[in-house]
């Protein structure tokens, strides 16, 4: 079999499990085809000898009748997560040389299934970013070509400072690249305001965002605790549907993960949405909405209702306010997390006259613009006098948020379709130099779930006029990640898989 | 509400970033960008309402205060830019 890197990881698993094709020579393929990527920057690090060594016990297990639900698969990790013995860097300067000696829950439970780890994947700096040029490692060009580009002019801007190339989005970047250009069969992201679900939009990928508290996010480092989950991104619905189901699970290490049994997600994955009612917020039709957009969330809307679901309009009258909220409340977290960082106990240090200096010399080196901003911007926030008009008052804010979708799911709601993004994928360097807020406009439609620590996931809708992936986003109940599964496979089915981009790389 | 650039200062010593006095003028322009954006908030009424505090409603659980996994000094300061003896090792702090 040729190209067994380009299977979904639903066709692999099968193929695998039946002895056609070798955990092995699945993982050969995927080393092989990372080794002519690596202009994209997806992989910060890769680990061949690891990943080849873990293949190989997948076979004997195969062998001996002992395979787990994911055996043999190759998948690639996020930088965020804490890989015993391997390089785990948030891709920041300030962890330098950083080697976990312990491994995260979720990618040990991956593992325990049987997956094989290729290596570490780009991402934007300790998660704050959404196209993944904060990265200390540079930024990661997306497999799609810009429109009217062939494949010489991407390969000649790979070797310069790649303007001009698309971005995949951020901050999981690396992850929704490496899965577009079949790099791996999945991966693992975070998403703390949409770090999921926008790459996978801006890459023709789908990638779920689960409930706050469905994935442990012990040995992942942390941006902001109250926001942040765990998620696979994959080709499919239904390979994300596998891979969120070894994912997920109680873990007595984050007290915010939740006791709860995790469904067999796959199950959910055709199941009818006859009968379901689907919001439809007005709030999300925003000034200066490209007309591509607003057609592909009609173009949504008439196929779920062709299943057989009921259309309702909604109102989340608090949505505008999500966006400038959490830009109080993660960057607030975000100060006091990441006041870890001071040169004493790992990473990089750089020295000064005493050990105040030390530690601001080694926090101003350490990390990049974007993470020093939101640092100071938290510590303003957090400070005496303003803790109460701004932290509080975002707080507050919140619940209004939360109250907004509980009142929606009251009445009936059993799941919410917006588009993912405001637009397709821009370009490398197009939106750095601007306004920040400018850059942070990316994750208006995915905010407010994060915010009410809903679940939500991105699909595939179709192209845009310069032939660029959009997603739609689904937004469920709490814990109901099924529903998501099911709605989100119908919009899959009806759109047609969307064609990825052949290798020109 | 704008910061000027004494409160940059400031902010960059309680969060322990070194600030070059010709860098302070642009972290202001973009520290008042963002307070700018987040400007609006203050005409929404919150009178009356719970600030957040868990977004999933749950007990915080609680367990027995022991050791449950002790990894040991050896893998404690292993990744530390200076250890000495199981110890980090910092510039003096006391004369």
């Amino acid at each position: 079999m040729t190209d067994v890197n380009t299977l979904t990881l639903a066709e692999a698993r099968d193929a695998v499990q039946a002895k056609e094709i070798s955990a092995l020579e699945l993982t050969q393929a995927h080393l092989a085809a990372m080794e002519k990527a690596r202009a994209l920057n997806a992989y910060v690090v890769e680990t061949p000898e690891k990943a080849l060594d873990m293949a190989k016990a997948s076979d004997a297990r195969i062998a001996s009748g002992d395979a787990g639900p994911l055996e043999g698969l190759p998948l690639g990790i996020k930088d965020l997560y804490a890989t015993q013995g391997v390089h785990m860097q948030a891709c920041s300067h300030v962890l330098d040389g950083f080697k976990p000696q312990y491994e995260s829950t979720v990618t040990s439970q991956l593992w325990r299934d049987g997956a094989v780890l290729l290596g570490k994947l780009n991402m934007d700096e300790f998660a704050m970013g959404s196209s993944n040029e904060t990265s200390y490692y540079g930024p990661v060009a997306s497999p799609w070509l810009p429109a009217n580009w062939d494949a010489a002019q991407g390969r000649e801007a790979l070797k310069g400072d790649k303007k001009g190339l698309l971005v995949p989005g951020g901050s999981s970047g690396g992850s929704a690249a490496a899965v577009a250009a079949h790099l791996c069969l999945g991966a693992t992201a975070t998403d703390t305001g949409g770090s999921i679900r926008q790459p996978a939009a801006y890459t023709g990928t789908v990638g779920i965002k689960p409930t706050y508290g469905r994935c442990s996010r012990w040995g992942i480092a942390a941006f902001a605790s109250s926001l942040d989950q765990a998620g696979p991104i994959a080709r499919t619905v239904r390979d994300n549907a596998i891979l969120l189901r070894s994912m997920a699970g109680h873990d007595a290490k984050d007290s915010t993960s939740v006791d709860m049994a995790v469904p067999d997600y796959e199950a959910a994955v055709g199941r009818s949405i006859k009968g379901k009612k689907i919001g439809i917020p007005k709030e999300y039709r925003i000034d200066g909405m490209p007309a591509e957009i607003e057609s592909l969330w009609q173009q949504g809307i008439d196929w779920l209702r062709a299943a057989g679901a009921e259309i309702v309009d909604i109102s989340l009258p608090y949505t505008k306010t999500a966006l400038p909220a959490y830009y109080i409340v993660a960057p607030a977290e975000a100060s006091s997390n990441l006041a870890r960082y001071d040169g004493v106990r790992y990473g990089l240090r750089v020295p000064g006259k005493d050990i105040a200096s030390m530690y601001e010399n080694t926090r101003a080196e350490g990390f990049g613009h974007e993470v020093r901003r939101r640092i100071m911007i938290g510590t303003y926030v957090l400070s005496a006098g303003y803790y109460d008009a701004y932290y509080v008052r975002a707080q507050k804010i919140r619940t209004l948020i939360k109250r907004d979708f509980e009142l929606a799911y009251a009445n009936g709601i059993d799941a919410i379709l917006t588009p993912a993004t405001p637009s397709a994928a821009f370009g490398i360097g197009e939106k750095t130099s601007a306004d920040p807020v400018e850059m942070y406009l990316n994750d208006v439609f995915t905010v407010t779930v994060n915010m009410a620590g809903l679940p939500g996931i991105a699909v595939p809708g179709g192209l845009s006029a310069q032939g660029l992936p959009l997603g739609l986003q689904v937004i469920g109940r709490p814990f109901d990640e099924e529903t998501l599964f099911s709605v989100a496979e119908v919009i899959e089915q009806s759109a047609g898989r969307i064609k990825l981009p052949q290798a020109w790389w | 509400m704008s910061v000027d650039l004494a409160t940059v200062r400031r902010i960059a010593h309680l969060a322990r970033i070194a600030l070059r006095d010709d860098e302070a003028p642009h972290v202001q322009q973009e520290l008042n960008a963002m307070l700018a954006f987040v400007e609006e908030l203050n005409a929404v009424d919150v009178d009356g309402v719970e600030p957040m505090t868990s977004v999933i409603p749950m007990r915080l659980p609680l367990r027995q205060d022991v050791v449950t996994d002790h990894a040991g000094a050896d893998v404690i300061t292993a990744n530390a830019p200076g250890a000495e003896d199981h110890f980090f090792v910092v510039p003096k702090v006391v004369e």
